[in-house]
């Protein structure tokens, strides 16, 4: 086949697959949250509630949709579509499973494998705020204007802890690629055990960047109302909630990747040459795999939303800047401290 | 310090194990782990619903007697006991050939109840001499209109095809009334068979 056909092929693939599972990581989150409460949470559309997304998906598109008369409209439109794009596009970098021989070819289970594959996420994730910010102003709304500039502020605060976490990854395993980082934990130590520290920043980040609580500060209802999407409606608000899902599936896949060996599962080659699998064989084990750390992870996020009250917005200032950029930094230092006494540089 | 339970409050400085919150999180979610794994409060309610209290008072019913002839003599009594005012009544006498309808020579034509004044007290149950009126554990239907919450004796008194259960309201002091048959109205069809069998 051609490559670029497969290609094709992985690309709508993993976008339908994105989509699922933010769909039903709305499901999830209503379960998970009504199980920490001893609730029961969604059981009446279809078995255990299954379909309860389907419905809700049907509910957002029969709702009115209102378009401010003072608002500028087609800001109001983008604001949405901006914010969904950006999360659909970071899905790209991220590699799925080992490679796949068809035929005479290899294929990596990527959409593309980018040797600058995470300055191209943070370039992404960086503009996922504009579509918050326009989207926030453009309903000329005060709520929804504090609502957004809280959000950028706080995205642009916690994107600078994050990339400071990064670069003492970047520095230990030397590329840029999300591929390489995850062949080179499955020859050496998971991420995890080497940073630690940096593994702590980047995942509180993870939850700044994605707008969840305990930083869900921009959408803050017992303040301002819905934040930056008070004024939205139908299924522009949909999407704005979909686009937090989406993000927050691929926040889950990234620390993967970065910190828990991605696809790879401890002592997989000794479990192939037990028994006796092929390459593409262990593949589909790694996939599976894969998206098993990313589920945890995404429980990890609704777990962590249903435990922590929301921070104040001068303590989210405060941690961002007087805690986690210094420890960033010094994180950084250590590394490359370490780095130079092992020899590496 | 009256009570002696005041407690000093302390504003110190949190330690750095504090500040850190890492902790303090770590411990939370245990604890919203736990709650997975704990009993639901929640109660499925068309499927499953609370079990009603054997004292429950509910919607009224009018008793019959073994025969199928309405208890309730329109003395007033009950409408006297309502502190809501909520019962009203017309009684009229009982004609020849009404004997298998009205178990008395007087019986109410008209029995209302009103439920948006009732308190559910079990006042008017307690008044009753005929053991006519009970609360039952069925729960007054909601409906739009103010009339339709005036009950009349097409809603109150219970059909032979389907007798309402007031055994849990049968407490024993009410038992005891009964088994008193001094009291002509406390008499079953029965026993007044066995007396004029014996008389005779």
């Amino acid at each position: 086949m051609e490559p670029l056909l497969i290609k094709a092929i992985i690309a709508i693939v993993v976008f339908a697959i994105t989509l699922l599972i933010a769909t039903y990581s709305t499901y999830a989150e209503r379960k998970v949250a009504a199980v920490m409460q001893d609730r029961v949470g969604p059981n009446r559309a279809g078995p255990f509630g299954l379909l309860q997304p389907l419905a809700d998906a049907v509910k957002m598109f029969m709702k009115e949709e209102i378009i401010p008369s003072v608002s500028n409209k087609w800001l109001f439109i983008a604001g949405p579509c901006i914010a969904m794009l950006t999360a659909c596009m970071t899905g790209v970098v991220i590699p799925w499973g080992g490679p796949i021989t068809l035929g005479a070819q290899k294929f990596t289970l990527q959409v593309a494998d980018l040797n600058i594959g995470i300055l191209y996420l943070f370039g992404v994730v960086s503009m996922g705020v504009y579509g918050i910010m326009i989207g926030g102003w453009a309903s000329n709304n005060k709520f929804s204007l504090i609502g957004a500039i809280r959000a950028s502020s706080q995205m642009i605060s916690y994107e600078i802890a994050m990339g400071l976490a990064i670069i003492a990854l970047v520095m230990t395993t030397g590329t840029l690629s999300l591929n390489e980082i995850v062949v080179q934990q499955d020859e050496g130590l998971a991420n995890i055990v080497i940073q630690p520290l940096g593994f702590l920043i980047f995942i509180v980040c993870a939850f700044a960047e994605t707008n969840r609580a305990p930083f869900d500060l921009p959408e803050c209802e017992t303040e301002l109302i819905g934040g930056y999407h008070t004024e939205y409606s139908s299924m522009k608000l949909g999407f704005y909630l979909f686009a937090e899902y989406i993000n927050m599936f691929i926040s889950s896949a990234v620390i993967v990747c970065f910190y828990f060996g991605g696809y790879n599962f401890p002592f997989q080659h000794e479990l192939q040459n037990l028994l006796g699998l092929t390459e593409n064989a262990l593949s589909i084990i790694q996939v599976v795999v894969m998206f098993g750390k990313v589920f945890f992870f995404i429980f990890f996020f609704m777990w962590v939303r249903w435990t922590i009250p929301r921070f104040r917005y001068d303590q989210l200032m405060n941690l961002g800047w007087k805690v986690l950029l210094p420890l960033a930094l010094a994180n950084i230092f250590i590394t490359g401290l370490v780095m130079w006494g092992m020899g590496k540089i | 310090m009256l009570t002696n339970k005041s407690k000093q409050v302390v504003k110190r400085e949190m330690t750095w194990m504090e500040k850190a919150y890492i902790p303090a999180i770590f411990s939370g979610m245990i604890i919203t782990f736990k709650h997975i794994f704990m009993k639901k409060a929640t109660v499925r309610y068309p499927e499953q619903t609370r079990p009603f209290a054997p004292v429950y008072r509910g919607q009224h019913v009018l008793k019959i007697d073994e025969a199928g002839a309405e208890r309730c003599t329109a003395c007033g009594l009950c409408a006297v006991a309502c502190p809501a005012e909520a019962i009203t009544m017309v009684a009229a006498e009982r004609k020849k050939g009404e004997e298998h309808l009205y178990r008395e020579e007087k019986y109410a034509s008209t029995y209302e109840i009103n439920m948006l004044r009732c308190i559910f007290c079990g006042l008017c149950e307690e008044a009753c001499p005929k053991e006519a009126i009970f609360l039952t554990d069925r729960i007054v239907p909601s409906t739009f209109e103010r009339h339709e919450f005036i009950f009349g004796k097409d809603k109150l008194v219970e059909t032979k095809e389907h007798p309402v259960d007031v055994t849990k309201r049968q407490t024993p002091a009410v038992l005891e009334f009964k088994k008193d048959k001094k009291h002509k109205h406390n008499l079953t069809v029965l026993d007044k068979v066995t007396k004029t069998f014996n008389k005779h």
